[in-house]
């Protein structure tokens, strides 16, 4: 019997320079599951500021913490769960970007772009563990892989690149 | 792939040619100098010609609204070029479409700053 879900688990150094590393997997995980390619980069920028967040607001740049990344795919959607070590923030308290006297914030737009960009967004902190985002943006019916395609076998790796 | 950016002059225009990523980091840094680099030298009409550019992320996104305010307190103006569909994109769920003077014709994008500093 097939595997309900494939994932791709990722551990990180928190540098900046991982953010590429993590917008290189999301992309190739996306294309995977089938998404296309504008969809594709919708995913990787959400990941992009959600690694930005977990690096310089989370782990407050200091590079001997980590971030940890789970690709999950479903049959009918992708689930990414990024976790920091950090001690969280609450979106509801992020002033709205859209706002006529935000507009011309310099700061203040990333959470908004990754809600704008997926389907589900949640925050939670996991007490001795850190802060975790999780992102889920599902499949249309179209891409969805037909009953009894194909589905990978779970990969873990662990980076301190 | 970081971003670059060369600078040419047309008249009292200062056209920026940006390619590469905007992103938060070295990509930010290098338009922050810039734009500074250019007011620091009285050039205040700017253009800044977004062809090239393959990634911009919530922070570069934040950077050109500090470009644009900046420029207009010295009295000048900035306005994009050749936006991708990419940055078309982010411009317009960020609202900032409404904000921006966008162009897709170079030499029409020169005029429209003549017009204005000769007003």
């Amino acid at each position: 019997m097939a595997p309900e879900s494939s994932v791709v688990e990722v551990t990180l150094e928190s540098d900046l320079k991982n953010v590429e590393v993590a917008e290189e997997i999301s992309r190739k995980v996306a294309g995977t599951a089938g998404f296309d390619e504008e969809e594709q980069h919708r995913i990787e920028m959400a990941v992009h500021e959600s690694m930005i967040n977990a690096i310089w607001h989370g782990n407050k740049n200091d590079s001997s913490k980590s971030v940890w990344l789970r690709f999950q795919i479903h049959r009918d959607r992708l689930e990414i769960r990024i976790r920091d070590q950090g001690n969280g923030f609450d979106p509801k308290r992020i002033p709205d970007p859209l706002a006529d006297e935000n507009l011309l914030n310099v700061s203040g737009r990333g959470i908004f772009l990754i809600r704008s960009f997926m389907d589900e967004f949640r925050v939670e902190h996991i007490t001795g563990k850190g802060t975790e985002v999780t992102l889920v943006k599902r499949l249309s019916s179209e891409t969805q892989p037909k009953q009894g395609g194909s589905d990978r076998e779970h990969e873990s790796h662990n980076s301190t690149d | 792939m970081s971003m670059k950016a060369t600078t040419r002059q047309i008249d009292s225009v200062t056209v920026v040619d940006v390619s590469g990523r905007i992103t938060l980091g070295e990509g930010c840094t290098q338009l922050r100098e810039l734009i500074r680099d250019q007011l620091s030298k009285g050039n205040k009409w700017v253009l800044l010609n977004l062809a090239d550019v393959t990634y911009i992320d919530s922070s570069g996104i934040g950077e050109l609204v500090s470009a644009f305010t900046g420029v207009a307190k010295q009295g000048g103006a900035l306005k994009l070029l050749n936006l991708t569909k990419k940055v078309h994109d982010l411009l317009q769920i960020t609202k900032l479409y409404t904000v921006f003077e966008v162009h897709d014709d170079e030499a029409r994008a020169v005029g429209s700053f003549e017009k204005a500093s000769s007003a």
